[in-house]
């Protein structure tokens, strides 16, 4: 039976990780850093986590020793936020090739400059090519949940890819709340023991990232490529298990009373619940809004979000992130390319918004379906929202 | 569902008393949020906590903006913030303080229902240190019909283990006897 209890998200976090029998957590454990490895290290020093906790000098190293880890056939994991997740960034870009199932929980958080520690996805979005799988949790209990899940993804031997479990800084990892921890039996059915399909071993000695040459490169890049996409028909059949063991159902794009709406409000992590409770007030009023949520940002779930997006005059995609440089978001940029060839192509429009810890609030949302009812005549369009003259 | 907002300063327990209180709900079976006003700490500056209690789940996650209600955990930052912001006119406003409801009305203007209690007092009684989070969640539990001095028992020894529990345990429990509410200026 899972436990109700009241619990910061980041340290039930933690407690899923132990749940999953991590081997190896190796993390930098200052700033940028969250609650979630300070209480694993807690779980490994009390005994109840029997796992090798490496307190690394550097989140460059976290990342190098969890590949490491992972080759030789360790279930491994480590979290990170911001400029964390930079000084990563060398690494990020090696485990997926090399095929090992990292799993980081990045609490997201904006990347400098200006200094800022609060909430946005610059953090994941600066890495969102690097071909990890990323899930985004909208509250506490996904984020235990797709913890859980992300093990079961990764480490499937037909996907043996790193997952990214994106969990709102502050407004997710800094929340108390109710959430159930499943118990060690139901974990145990879910999640099978890793069993790498290839590691090094003394025994059998091999080499993993080694040089490729211009004749293998391209072939390394798109075998990676390709097991990404196909990773999505795994990430399904992952939740599909997960709601028969735990009940909770899960689908990589989710869409919330988008039945008849005009406008459809797409957006990721923590922000789509207020979204939802605006969206409420919104039909009490007659206004005919809906959401779509991706629960799964890489691979990109193109046919699901184009299906969900099908019936829609009006698309308006939010991003909390924002593309120096180019007259689009992250999110904004994929559902324009995905649109571009639909049937019956919607009005796209593009707002960034909660920047750097900035409050998203009901407002918010009830501002942008009224700017896109007010746009009459207009195909498409990009704002940040709120720029303070 | 009731939104409540804390004040103090930091070191004094806001963001706990917030997290305590979250904790006994969730424990009663109802649903309930806290979260801190986040920053960089600083011992002694102001600080913000926020708390949500409802019977359905909760999926706001915007800050709190205009409370049910306000409870001051420190006197002296009724002096740099104003603390009455966006409370509704049918709020509580929930004050650590020496002085009477009618001296803070006339010093402040404050118009909401009140309860004021010496909860400094009280801590350096009961605790031996100023810190007045568990005081303040006694007042607010018995104010609000939140919770029992029963309710808290379990999270209170989570929290402060078997040292500190009882004496917290017993803030909770005077200032749940002593806490009254007045009506409205």
């Amino acid at each position: 039976m899972s436990k109700r209890v009241g619990i910061e998200v980041s340290l039930a976090v933690a407690e899923a990780v132990k749940l999953a029998d991590a081997d190896v957590v190796a993390a930098y454990p200052i700033t940028p850093q969250t609650h979630i490895v300070e209480h694993l290290s807690e779980l490994v020093a009390d005994g109840e986590l029997d796992a090798a906790y490496i307190p690394v000098e550097s989140e460059h190293s976290a990342m190098s020793s969890c590949i490491g880890s992972s080759a030789a056939g360790a279930r491994t994991f480590t979290a990170t936020s911001s400029q964390g997740l930079a000084l990563m960034n060398e690494m990020i870009f090696i485990a997926p090739v090399l095929r090992t199932p990292v799993i980081l929980a990045i609490a997201n958080r904006a990347l400098s400059a200006p200094i800022n520690i609060w909430n946005d996805h610059s953090d994941i979005m600066s890495v969102r090519d690097a071909g990890w799988i990323c899930l985004f949790a909208e509250n506490g209990q996904e984020a235990v949940d797709m913890t859980l899940a992300a093990f079961r993804i990764g480490e499937d031997p037909q996907v043996s890819l790193p997952v990214s479990v994106n969990i709102d800084g502050f407004t997710l990892s800094h929340f108390i709340e109710p959430i159930l921890l499943p118990d060690k039996a139901e974990v145990d059915r879910f999640l099978p023991p890793f069993k790498p399909v290839i590691k090094l071993d003394i025994a059998q000695p091999i080499s993993v990232g080694l040089l490729a040459p211009p004749e293998s490169y391209t072939e390394a890049r798109k075998a990676t490529d390709d097991a990404l996409l196909a990773s999505k028909a795994v990430v399904k059949k992952a939740f599909d298990e997960y709601e028969a063991v735990f009940g909770r159902r899960y689908q990589v794009v989710e869409s919330y009373r988008v039945e008849d709406a005009e406008t459809v409000i797409v957006a990721m992590g923590s922000i789509a619940e207020t979204a939802s409770i605006a969206i409420d007030e919104m039909r009490e009023a007659g206004q005919k809004v809906g959401l779509v949520r991706l629960r799964l940002w890489r691979p990109f779930p193109a046919e699901e979000l184009a299906a969900a997006l099908s019936a829609a005059k009006n698309v308006a995609v939010i991003d909390r992130h924002m593309v120096l440089g180019v007259d689009n978001g992250p999110l904004g940029l994929e559902v324009k390319s995905l649109l571009y060839d639909a049937p019956n192509r919607p009005r796209v429009f593009n707002y960034v918004l909660g920047l750097g810890g900035r409050d998203v609030t009901r407002d918010d949302f009830r501002d942008i379906a009224a700017r896109v009812s007010s746009s009459q005549g207009v195909q498409t369009r990009y704002e940040i929202v709120g720029v303070l003259a | 569902m009731i939104e409540i907002r804390f004040h103090g300063r930091g070191g004094q327990g806001a963001v706990t008393s917030a997290e305590l209180m979250a904790q006994t709900a969730i424990g009663m079976g109802k649903f309930a949020q806290a979260f801190p006003s986040f920053g960089p700490e600083r011992r002694g500056a102001p600080v913000t906590a926020f708390l949500r209690i409802s019977e359905t789940p909760i999926k706001l996650r915007e800050k709190v903006y205009e409370p049910d209600v306000v409870v001051v955990l420190d006197a002296t930052v009724m002096n740099v913030t104003k603390v009455d912001q966006g409370l509704k006119a049918d709020g509580v406003l929930l004050v650590n303080s020496h002085h009477g409801v009618e001296a803070l009305r006339r010093q402040y203007a404050f118009t909401q229902k009140m309860s004021v209690i010496d909860a400094l007092g009280i801590a350096l009684e009961v605790l031996k240190v100023p810190i007045t989070n568990t005081v303040m969640l006694g007042a607010f539990a018995k104010v609000m019909g939140q919770a029992t001095p029963d309710d808290v028992v379990e999270p209170f020894n989570h929290r402060f283990g078997p040292s500190l529990a009882p004496k917290n345990l017993e803030a909770f429990r005077r200032a749940y006897e002593a806490a009254n509410l007045e009506g409205r200026a």
